[in-house]
């Protein structure tokens, strides 16, 4: 995508405690304009406490942490105009319709910003037809496009999303990643979420950052991170009924030996190339060995 | 313009929009009705009666105390509804947006005084045509009701938004609802505070409601019926007094606890209380 040098997000040795938990022990990555960045990780994981840190709704427990070049923690609302959330709704404004509830807040930008126009946001998110209905008659999926019109109407540089598509259907999930596909890269919005999705990691963002147990175990592109941990694609085959596979880094040369070696003898040939779901699955069980030490360290949120 | 007034005037619309819709669907219309009508029940089945030896009718001591009370009903109202837009996401939406909180502050004094107006409304109409003995044709009568009417406002919201900081779910909210119907009784609403025992006068004297219901009598009373009050005097000095100091306390506390309320909201908090919600309703 068309990230430039803009440094958005710049994270440093980031920690967390509640209590006595550790839930994020030293996060650092850095994010620049228009880059699209998935954090992804399973429950637990952490990703929650980091973009709430991000937002400015989380107090972290040490570290450095800017945003737009200022500390949320300390941000005033000229900082929160330039910032975009989507939260996930429930059943806030139900009595609200949706071009009402999102005029009401295009309003409060206006002072640092030009928002976007209602009509045309509506728009954009594809609720036309729903701008004059009242909010708790709103499909799930329509709410959630209404969640992200809400978080994007003051033209945030730089937008959150926890978790944006969960209970989405095929069709609106879609929609939904064309949608953040074309804010990085028309309007340079620097975009972070986080999901439990690998697909989704893969399809929307440049860049991903695997979370597990507090720490960042793998942050590249998907292709990247496929070759830096997976690494080697496999190759399988079958001689007589018996089933063989080899990690190699040359599956062309490996092929062309086992056939000059078996010829027509070689059946159910298969090159796999390395995955980011089996890169994912490497890197969990990494984790999960090396922190086999301290098991109290899984107990997370 | 500058962001604050920007947020000012995007929360007063804010106020204006939750009072169109709060009297445009059922349920909300139906709570706007229920307490007044409730209210003017109970002045029907007062209207023929009199007070002790006085001989003062019961309706007419009875109609301006249930305004004053009405109107310190504000505080429960503030206190109720920003329970529950914390917990189904409201506040955090106002939380994300700049100056958001300011704004939403603004709509809801807006739209819980006008509520108020509302509700006070729909009683007193009927209410004046149901009663005798008041005392309405002087001009000072609806000065004086409108300025305590004011001053209830500011001794009762502030205090109501720190009370609802305080509450985080709605379901707890209900504890308040048997002290409130306590000090309801003891405040000389439905029965002249004189006939009560001596400490219990003093115990009501500490709550709003009985004030406003002496400041709205001294409104809407003639002269004469302050016999029937304590001290024989409508203690004017008295009434500003306490209220200003629940004004003082309310405006001191609630910015603290709201602020303090506030940052602890995030999208996690919400979430946690709809599972928990759902889990309930299941």
């Amino acid at each position: 995508m068309t990230a430039d040098d803009t440094l958005v997000v710049d994270v440093a040795a980031l920690r967390m405690r509640y209590g006595t938990t550790e839930v994020l022990h030293d996060v650092t990555f850095q994010a620049r304009r228009g880059e699209v960045l998935a954090l992804l990780g399973p429950n637990g994981a952490g990703k929650t406490s980091t973009i709430e840190i991000l937002e400015g709704f989380r107090t972290r427990s040490a570290g450095h942490v800017h945003v737009l070049g200022t500390d949320p923690a300390r941000a005033g609302e000229d900082w929160r105009a330039r910032v975009g959330v989507v939260l996930q709704s429930w059943r806030d404004h139900g009595k609200w319709r949706v071009r009402e509830l999102l005029t009401q807040i295009a309003a409060y930008y206006t002072g640092y910003t030009t928002p976007w126009d209602p009509a045309d946001l509506v728009a954009a998110v594809g609720l036309d037809r729903q701008a004059d209905q009242k909010i708790r008659t709103l499909s799930g999926g329509q709410r959630r496009r209404l969640d992200v019109a809400i978080g994007i109407v003051g033209r945030p540089e730089v937008l959150f999303l926890d978790e944006p598509t969960v209970g989405f259907d095929p069709a609106a999930r879609h929609d939904f990643h064309d949608l953040i596909r074309a804010l990085a890269t028309e309007h340079r919005t620097t975009i972070l979420l986080t999901t439990h999705d690998l697909d989704e990691a893969e399809r929307l963002a440049a860049r991903i950052l695997v979370l597990d147990n507090g720490r960042i175990i793998g942050d590249g592109t998907a292709k990247q991170l496929s070759r830096r941990i997976a690494g080697r694609d496999e190759v399988h085959w079958s001689l007589d009924g018996e089933r063989f596979s080899q990690p190699t880094d040359h599956p062309a040369r490996l092929v062309y030996e086992l056939y000059r070696e078996h010829g027509d003898d070689l059946h159910d040939l298969d090159v796999r190339r390395a995955s980011l779901e089996n890169t994912y699955l490497t890197l969990m069980r990494r984790a999960e060995q090396a922190h086999q030490g301290a098991p109290a360290d899984r107990e997370l949120r | 313009m500058n962001p604050v007034r920007i947020a000012l005037r995007a929360g007063r619309s804010r106020g204006l929009v939750e009072l169109r819709q709060s009297v445009t669907n059922g349920g909300d219309l139906f709570n706007h009705v229920f307490w007044p009508v409730l209210m003017l029940i109970t002045l029907w089945f007062l209207r023929d009666r009199q007070f002790g030896p006085s001989g003062f009718p019961l309706g007419a001591l009875a109609l301006p105390s249930i305004l004053g009370m009405n109107t310190a009903m504000a505080m429960v109202s503030m206190s109720q509804q920003l329970t529950a837009d914390r917990e189904d996401g409201t506040l955090l939406r106002a939380k994300a947006i700049p100056n958001g909180m300011l704004g939403y502050l603004t709509g809801k004094l807006i739209s819980v005084s006008g509520g108020l107006l509302i509700e006070l409304a729909i009683f007193l109409l009927p209410a004046l045509l149901l009663v005798d003995g008041l005392s309405t044709a002087r001009p000072t009568a609806w000065m004086t009701l409108v300025a305590v009417l004011m001053l209830g406002l500011i001794a009762t919201l502030p205090a109501g938004a720190a009370l609802g900081s305080i509450f985080t779910s709605a379901r707890s909210q209900g504890i308040l609802t048997l002290p409130i119907l306590a000090v309801i009784a003891i405040s000389g609403i439905f029965y002249p505070i004189t006939v009560l025992p001596q400490w219990l006068q003093t115990a009501a004297q500490v709550f709003p409601i009985y004030w406003l219901g002496l400041g709205m009598r001294s409104a809407l009373l003639p002269p004469s019926a302050v016999v029937v009050e304590i001290g024989h005097s409508w203690r004017h000095l008295e009434t500003v007094a306490v209220l200003g100091a629940w004004a003082v306390a309310g405006l001191l506390i609630a910015p603290v606890v709201l602020r303090q309320m506030a940052r602890r909201e995030s999208g996690s908090s919400v979430a946690d209380r709809r599972d928990r919600e759902l889990q309930r309703a299941r």
